[in-house]
């Protein structure tokens, strides 16, 4: 870890607001120009920055390499965090994060993968995501790029869409370790997932790790917690709401 | 059809480890020594259509070229969004090959047909649509969509010609009756029927096996100024197209395939057929009542 933040756990008492990682927060206010965003927003900032600050093999100059890892973001709404982690890491200029959605913008209120560096998928649709995770993840085995992990992040109310049920089932019964899927889990689905957002993963044959989703450590561990031998499932458990 | 297209793809899988096979069950029995030599590249996802799709998407973006398989409904209709969004969204590509051509698997009812397939890959961008009309026309079609960088929909049906023809899709000149005179352009299994409706009419027959991109350029030179299309799928569905194609130009369109309503009736595919009126004796019934007021004699 490169970069000591204000978000390190949450022992003691929370202090109020959003407490974002020091790199981040600048570039995140520059993003909202003065707009509300939703607590979802703030609550994936967490988790994006441990993954690009200390997980992803990926740089600037490594985009198109095929040896990197992908992070694809499925929940295509937590874009603002995802594009100030982007800017903090040079993956795109500053500049670009003014007038973002707006006419000239290559940063739309989903993310592009033809519009902006280092975005791994063009997602907004929920439910999108994982399969793709999963056809990526294959077709790195296929050509003997056993190296690179496939990341994709979803959250606890895309889940209710059935496309990431046939997903989780196959990728389990496949064996598919080069796979990591992360569930931001806000306890935003409607009709919730009782005993768990992982239940649905491990019955299926991944392992699987359920973090505060704010504990940059924790999540260090979770996300780098893979036996090898079959997919991985983090769930980072933030405040209802955010 | 299906047959050479499962002896093709295992020759192309094994020809060329750019490619791989997505499969949802559907013909996995057939590809089953295929899976053996090729189980990295040879995926069938069992019966998740989004998934297969998403799949095929994930594995383009990595380099490979996937081919996709499965019952046209269940390939095209039911995981459209993810052909929108998996595919062409993300900027990849694949082969698409469905069975199950509009009315072929009649007998099993609405469920298992899907005469608006090609409609449907029509709304969106840049794809290759190939429509055989005969099982010889297939591995070319197949080995030419593979080698290619864009996205194509290959529809093989149960239902096919006396004979294949070659060619690229540019419309080919079956039967010539003349400078202006009507045309009809045959795409696919319904060219035997067509000529054979038209036989003793004075009604020029073009053919092709690949409605897009459809050949305009073949189509002004052919033209005059009564046009007839006979497509095996939903009835208009390249009727835009032509009329495009023909703006600056007066003429007439009858567009012929199959209609909209559900029969509701099983039978045989012939059947589906001759109740859709694509048989020769339903032709022929369309096209003179179209061509009727161009024949009745001047002055009357």
């Amino acid at each position: 870890m490169t970069t000591m933040t204000a978000s390190t756990g949450r022992a003691g008492a929370a202090p109020p607001g959003p407490r974002l990682p020091a790199p981040v927060a600048p570039l995140l206010d520059r993003i909202r120009a003065g707009r509300e965003f939703g607590a979802n927003v703030y609550s994936t900032v967490d988790v994006l920055w441990v993954l690009y600050d200390r997980i992803l093999r990926i740089t600037p100059e490594t985009v198109e390499a095929p040896e990197r890892d992908r992070f694809l973001l499925s929940k295509g709404h937590a874009v603002a965090g995802y594009y100030a982690v982007l800017a903090a890491k040079g993956f795109v200029p500053l500049d670009w994060l003014d007038d973002q959605g707006g006419p000239t913008s290559r940063l739309g209120d989903h993310p592009d993968r033809l519009l902006v560096p280092g975005v791994e998928i063009g997602s907004g649709s929920l439910g999108h995501g994982l399969g793709l995770g999963v056809g990526t993840a294959l077709g790195l085995r296929a050509q003997g790029l056993l190296t690179p992990r496939v990341y994709v992040l979803l959250g606890d109310a895309e889940l209710d869409e059935g496309s990431n049920h046939e997903a989780i089932a196959y990728a389990g019964a496949t064996g598919l370790a080069n796979l990591t899927a992360v569930v931001v889990d806000n306890s935003s689905a409607t009709h919730g997932w009782p005993g768990g957002a992982a239940a649905r993963f491990t019955v299926n044959g991944w392992t699987a790790a359920t973090v505060d989703g704010r504990d940059h450590d924790a999540l260090h561990t979770a996300l780098t917690g893979q036996d090898n031998h079959r997919p991985h499932v983090v769930v980072a458990v933030v405040d209802s709401g955010e | 059809m299906r047959e050479t297209f499962v002896d093709t793809t295992t020759a192309l899988l094994a020809e060329d480890p750019r490619t791989a096979l997505v499969l949802a069950d559907i013909s996995a029995a057939a590809f089953a020594a295929a899976a053996r030599r090729h189980p990295d590249r040879v995926l069938n996802v069992g019966i998740r259509e989004q998934l297969m799709v998403g799949v095929a998407g994930g594995l383009a973006l990595t380099g490979l070229r996937p081919i996709v398989h499965s019952y046209a409904p269940f390939l095209v209709e039911r995981a459209y969004e993810q052909l929108k969004l998996d595919l062409d969204h993300q900027g990849a590509s694949a082969v698409l090959v469905s069975v199950g051509a509009s009315y072929d698997r009649a007998a099993a009812g609405r469920t298992h047909l899907a005469p608006a397939d090609v409609s449907l890959i029509d709304t969106l961008h840049d794809w290759t649509v190939h429509v055989p009309g005969h099982p010889g026309e297939v591995p070319a079609l197949l080995r030419g969509a593979v080698a290619a960088e864009g996205s194509a929909y290959l529809r093989l049906s149960t239902l096919h010609n006396d004979r294949p023809r070659a060619g690229d899709g540019s419309l080919d000149l079956v039967r010539d009756a003349g400078p202006g005179a009507p045309l009809l352009v045959a795409v696919g299994p319904v060219l035997d029927a067509a000529v054979a409706a038209v036989a003793d009419l004075g009604v020029s027959v073009a053919y092709t096996h690949r409605p897009r991109p459809f050949d305009v350029a073949g189509l002004r030179a052919l033209a005059g100024t009564e046009v007839i299309l006979v497509e095996p799928y939903l009835a208009g569905t390249s009727a835009r197209v032509v009329s495009a194609a023909l703006a600056d130009r007066p003429h007439r369109l009858l567009a012929l395939g199959v209609g909209r309503q559900e029969l509701r009736r099983y039978g045989s595919p012939d059947d589906h057929t001759r109740w859709h009126g694509l048989d020769a004796a339903g032709l022929r019934r369309s096209v003179s009542g179209f061509l009727a007021p161009a024949l009745t004699p001047a002055g009357r």
